[in-house]
Parts: C-alpha cells; structure tokens; sequence
C-alpha cells in the first residue's frame, strides 16, 4: 500500500490542461496540415508522381491541390518539391464535417470547420461511442484508445467508447471497410439509435489509405454510411481526433482556424 | 540431405534457380527432420508455377544461425506435413484456401481468412462454415464478435463451455483481410513501403526493417552502421512501448488501476519518443530501402537520453507495484499455462514462446542489423502462464532501454540514405526479424524483369494464434481477457 501511495505521489497529475491551457507538445518534425503555396508551373508533377495515393491533384486553372482525406503525410511531395511549393505544417487541426473540406488548395490558410449543428445541439456535452475496426493496421484503434488514458483524458468533455451500439450516439469508424467487415458494419450502424452520428477516422476510413482501390476494401466508410466528421491522418494524431471531436460538438478549442 | 536444402543468412539473396526442387516425398522428409533437429517453421507456402504449383518452405536452422529453404513441385494434391509437424497446420490451412490445394491427410481444411481464391472459383463468405461444437445437456457456446465491446479489431470467437470451464475455444479472422501480399505484387512502386508499415500498425518498423532487408538483399545495397544503429533504435522502442501498453491492459483486467493508468501514459510517452526521431509516434516514414530518412545529431540523441531516463523512473514505480502485489500476481499464477513442449509442436514464436522456456529470439538466434554488435539475452521464463508472458515483458523492456542507451551514445555519423538500384532479377531473398510479438518472416521473388514475382509475409500472428486458443483449454471463460492480452495478437497481421 505504501508503495503505491509512493508511487502515485512520483507519477504526480499530469492531464493536459488543454483545451483551456496550452497544447499538449507536438513534435518538432510533426506533419500536421499542408499548405501550398504557387504558383506551380505548368507541366510540373513531380509531387502528383511521388504520392503513393494520388492525394494530390491539378484543378483546371493549373492549381495543385492536396487531399488531406488520402494523404498518408509521408512528405514524399514536400521532398520531391524541386520549388519547395508543398510545406507540411505543424498544425493539428485537420478534421472538416464536409469531405470537400479536405482538399486544401493552392493559398488556402484556413482549417475547415468540423461542426456539426445536429452534433452541437444532442450531443454537445455527452457523446457515447461505439468504435468498429473495419481493416487498417489498428494504428488508429490504438491512437483513438490514447484519448482515454488520464493524460487526454476525453471522458471529462463526456466523450466515451461503449461497449454496444445501443448504448452509442455515434459511430468511429477506422479501417478502409473490407468486404469481410461490411456487414458488421452496417449491421452496427443499423443498431444505434436515431439521432446518430458517424466519424471517419483516418486515411483508410476517408478513402481507403494505402489499400484504396483494392478489390477486398471499400475505400472508406463513406462508401456505406453517411459520414458527418472526417479525421484526417495516417494515423492522425490524438490532437487531431480530440480537436475533430471538440469542434465538432461545438465546444471549440482556442486556437480554431489558426496555423501554428 | 543437407545438399537438398539452400542455405542462406538471414538477409541473403539466391538466384531462384538455386532452391532445390525435391520430389514432394522428399520435401515432406525434409521438413520433418529438420523441425526435429529444433528448426522453426518459418513460412510455408505455395505459388504457382507453370500449370502446377511450387511448395516453398523456409526453415530458421539456429544451430547454423542460417536459413534453409526448400521447395516442391505439387500438383493439386500433396501428402500433409500436419500430421508429423502441428505447427504447419495454419499453413497448410491457409495454402488450401488461396489456390484449393489439398494437403492430403490434414485434419480439417477450414478457411483461415475467408479471402478471394487466387485461381479463381467459389470462394467462402465469412464467418460461414463449420465450427467444432460440443454437445450434451450442460453444455453451452459462447460466440463474440466480430464487433467486439472494446476499441480493437474484428475476430470472431466461439467457446465450447460446461459451466464456467472452456473446453475448447476457436478463433475465426480474416476480417481485416485487405488483399496486401497480392498488391505488392510487381512492385516494388511508390506505395510498397506504406503496405509494410500498416501490415501490423503497432509494428511498422519491424516488418518494414524486414521489408528493406530483403530489398537490399535483391539489390545489394549496403546499410550504413548508422541506419542500422538507428533502426534498433526505432525497433526497441516500438517493443518497450507495446510491452508497456499491454502490462497496463493486463493491470486493467485485474483491475489493478495504478499500473494500468501510468503504463497507458508512459507507452504514450515512449510513442513520443519514436515520433521526435520521425515526426511520427508509430515509427512511419523512417524506414526506406537503403538506410533511414532522418538522421539522429547530437542534439536529439540527448534529448532522446534524458527523457528515456524520466521513461526508466516512471516505469520502474508503474511496474514494480504491478509484479509487488500478491493480488495481481495470484490472478496470474497458473492461468493460461503452456507446456514448452506443446509450444515447440505448435510452433509459438516471441515473448509466447520464450515464456515457455523456449530460446527463440531472432536478435540472437541470425542477428541482424545492430544487433550483430551488441548482443541482447534472450529473456526468457519457464512457466508458460499469464505471469510468465507479462514478466517476459518486464525483463525485454529493461533489456531494450539498456540497448538503446548503449546505441545513442555510441557515436555514430550519418551519410546515408542511398536508394537501392534496380533489383536482381530471378531471385530470392528472405529476412527474419524480431518484432515486439516475435518472429516476422518476408519472402520476396523476382521475376525476370527484376520486379516482385511474389511476395510472403509471416507475422508472428500467424503462428501464435493457435497458441492463444489452445492456452484456454480447461480455464475458465472469464479468464480469457487476461489470455488474450498476456499474447496481444494482431489480427491484420495474421489476415494481412
């Protein structure tokens, strides 16, 4: 007993202050949100040729646009950038309600908004979730879980994973939706109750990630259900998801919209 | 025999055409002996080859610390190995599903991941087929998931039960089967090396240091000290914080709450320290075929020292009250126990096996990398329980940060990251390494173009499994969370 009395006293409090204080630290080679910054010449591709999952395209006028939704944020386009056009920066805040929003054009400054009025006005200070692994690699699974340990500590903004879809207001979906998941899946979200919610977290729940187009995956939750908050990230950080989740129920975080 | 046989290091490429083609009988022979003598069963597969098939099996022979790998030419049907050698029945299992081989004599051919049959035809719809069931007035099924009541992937598991005692649990997956092994394919492209770091996401490094060896392997490319050093790194810390991670699980289901809250805070702040090598916490976009992408200066090796110190203090106290409470450890004693024997037979590999008494480490038994330089012990226990799997973590968790010390401050330069040139062509190559759940095994074969003719990969998943169900035997069902945990197997790793 007294070695744990010892040892919680060593241990000491350390839930982040966040989102009233400062940050919780983000590392310093941390790839948060891309910006891009042209004008690129006409007839250079090289970033469209180095990404993996073709998460960067060309608009009609010329302009390069990155899709956050695919994004594995690999930096293999800021490396091969000979113009040093796509810079990741160290902003955390990539989740958007809209799938549009995650496609970051050319000068785009700005995050997306993530909220969602029908999320604010049920579930602003409660919102139970039941989490389906739908393929993946569990990165994110394990990313989601960090935000109940008492450093994020999620329950006390009332956001919890439980265990049965009738107890749950929404979803969190991680995985690209393999056929072998797709009727769990939809047999699930069949059982929540309405009102309901879904979030897709991660590059695979968004578009598929590394599996997008393969015959055995669905390229993302979208595919099935109706999406209403997407997650960007390869995995994305706990930041991303609690920031995603805050904004989306309308508890905004400080620093809403701002490029650290 | 031994000329039937290729040997090789592990890390070593061959021209294809030096993999002995043995008569089926002969191949059979072969294996058996060998996994007499105390090899390891480190891939068995089968591949098309003109109208036929090829069987390829690749044998850890730690006694040479060298690979054997042999090969057969099958047609639709060849004599079973399972029979003689328990530990190629998922194997067996899993050639049956992807090319409708039949592996004559072996006990029951179910599917293992329900995934597209690779020659076309019928293929199963999951979660549809025979399951062993147990019959009488008392008896009950239990059957759970896919969806399972916490945040982990999907399985599907039935327990036979008389009252509370488990007669028999089966393991059904392939829900996360995602069609990885047949999109890299041709390769190697762009998207290769993402494919190796999510086969297992909390072992991104292990299976891409896997990935790259055998690319530089195929290519000859030389791996710089640094890289190297950096890599064990890399590797040590993805084991200390998943060994962590699961001390706190484990803590958790007894509902031992300290350990449980500070082992998922510090496994986060070991996280944080893979992410200040890369910018990642689960190690992606470090490795590349050639070296590393990020080099550590002097600056970041001492930061990286002095918070791996607060990690050592922190865990130290998390761990200590744990393994100090006789409540946590009455709840551990005895549960889930193992035999080394039975481990040998099913052919368990990492901390499951080495808490049986088994000496099986791939750092030790074919070093790679770093690890030809400085020599870890292989921790190992004899009990075989759920204590022995969690103390085995404790003492490989002390043992990596020892290791990671000794690597920062050994001085080592950058100058790397030399992308490896084109690929032999009509060759072979297979690297072992150890990831945080055991052995992990990548086969990769190229054509005449030099590109992926195909490419196997083992997680240490696939062998364990069968470990896990056969641990409940006779165990009470509600003992199954702690068994579960005690191995933390991957599910997409094993449905890949």
């Amino acid at each position: 007993m007294l070695d744990i009395l010892r040892a919680r006293l060593a241990q000491k409090h350390r839930t982040f202050k966040y989102p009233k204080g400062p940050l919780p630290a983000l590392p310093d080679m941390f790839q948060g949100r891309p910006v891009i910054n042209g004008p690129c010449p006409d007839k250079c591709d090289i970033c469209l040729s180095a990404c993996p999952v073709n998460a960067i395209g060309r608009r009609k006028d010329g302009g390069v646009t990155i899709d956050t939704g695919r994004c594995l944020f690999c930096g293999a386009c800021s490396g091969a950038c000979p113009h040093k056009s796509i810079v990741f920066t160290r902003n955390h805040q990539l989740a958007a309600a809209r799938r549009e929003d995650l496609v970051i054009a050319e000068g785009s400054q700005k995050s997306a908004d993530a909220v969602s009025v029908m999320a604010k006005k049920y579930f602003s200070r409660s919102l139970k979730l039941r989490q389906v692994s739908a393929g993946g690699c569990n990165a994110c699974e394990a990313d989601v879980n960090v935000l109940g340990t008492p450093a994020w500590d999620m329950g006390r903004f009332g956001i919890q994973f439980v265990a049965s879809p009738r107890h749950a207001d929404g979803l969190l979906v991680t995985g690209p939706v393999t056929a072998n998941m797709a009727l769990a899946l939809q047999k699930t979200y069949e059982a929540l109750p309405e009102p309901r919610v879904v979030i897709a977290c991660g590059s695979c729940a968004i578009s598929g990630g590394p599996f997008a187009d393969h015959p055995e995956a669905n390229n993302g939750a979208g595919s099935l259900l109706p999406v209403d908050l997407y997650i960007p990230g390869c995995p994305p950080h706990p930041l991303t998801a609690l920031d995603g989740l805050l904004r989306f129920l309308g508890r905004t975080a400080p620093g809403f919209g701002e490029d650290s | 025999m031994t000329d039937s046989i290729l040997r090789v290091y592990n890390g070593e490429a061959a021209p294809l055409s030096e993999v002995p083609a043995l008569p089926v009988d002969s191949f059979r022979e072969l294996v058996i002996e060998r996994l007499g003598h105390g090899d390891i069963l480190s891939a068995l597969f089968a591949r098309p080859f003109g109208d036929k098939f090829r069987l390829y099996a690749v044998l850890c022979d730690a006694a040479r610390e060298q690979l054997g790998i042999a090969a057969a030419e099958i047609g639709k049907i060849y004599p079973s190995i399972t029979a003689d050698c328990p530990c190629a029945h998922w194997f067996e299992r899993e050639i049956h599903e992807q090319y409708g081989i039949m592996p004559f004599g072996h006990p029951w051919l179910k599917p293992i991941r329900f995934e597209p049959s690779r020659v076309g035809g019928k293929t199963g719809q999951i979660g549809v087929t025979d399951f062993f069931s147990m019959h009488g007035a008392e008896v009950h099924e239990v059957a759970v998931g896919p969806v399972h009541a916490g945040v982990i992937e999907p399985g599907h598991f039935r327990f036979q039960c008389h009252g509370e005692t488990v007669y028999h649990l089966e393991i059904s997956l392939g829900y996360q089967h995602r069609g990885v092994e047949r999109a890299v394919e041709l390769g190697p492209d762009a998207r290769t090396i993402h494919y190796m770091q999510t086969l297992a996401g909390d072992t991104s490094i292990g299976h891409s240091t896997a990935y790259c060896s055998v690319l530089e392997a195929l290519s000859g490319a030389q791996v710089p000290p640094a890289a190297d050093s950096i890599r064990a790194v890399a590797a040590e810390l993805e084991r200390m914080a998943n060994h962590t991670g699961d001390l706190g699980a484990l803590a958790g289901d007894i509902g031992f709450l300290p350990t449980q809250n500070y082992c998922g805070r510090i496994r986060g702040d070991i996280l944080n320290l893979t992410a200040l090598i890369c910018g990642n916490r689960f190690g992606r976009n470090l490795l590349t075929p050639g070296g590393v992408r990020f080099d550590l200066d002097a600056d970041r090796r001492k930061t990286l020292l002095t918070r791996l110190d607060d990690v050592e203090k922190d865990l130290e106290s998390a761990i200590s009250i744990f393994f100090g409470a006789s409540s946590a450890l009455a709840r551990l004693e005895g549960v889930g126990g193992l035999s080394a024997e039975t481990a040998r037979l099913i052919g368990l590999v990492g901390p499951a096996a080495r808490a049986c008494g088994l000496s099986r480490d791939v750092r030790v038994r074919l070093p790679y990398s770093a690890y030809r330089f400085d020599s870890l012990p292989v921790s190992t226990f004899h009990t075989g329980d759920c204590f022995a799997r969690a103390y085995v973590r404790k003492l490989e968790i002390e043992q990596s940060i020892g290791f990671i010390r000794r690597q920062l401050k050994s001085p080592i330069g950058g100058g790397f990251v030399k992308a490896p040139g084109v690929l032999a062509p009509d060759s072979l190559a297979v690297a072992l390494t150890e990831g945080w759940r055991g052995e992990i095994c990548h086969v990769a074969a190229t054509n005449r173009e030099g590109r992926f003719a195909f490419y196997k990969v083992v997680d240490p998943s696939f062998h364990n499994w069968f470990g896990l169900a056969q641990v409940l035997r006779g165990q009470q069902i509600s003992d199954f969370p702690l068994c579960n945990k005690s191995f933390n197997l991957s599910y997409c790793g094993h449905d890949l």
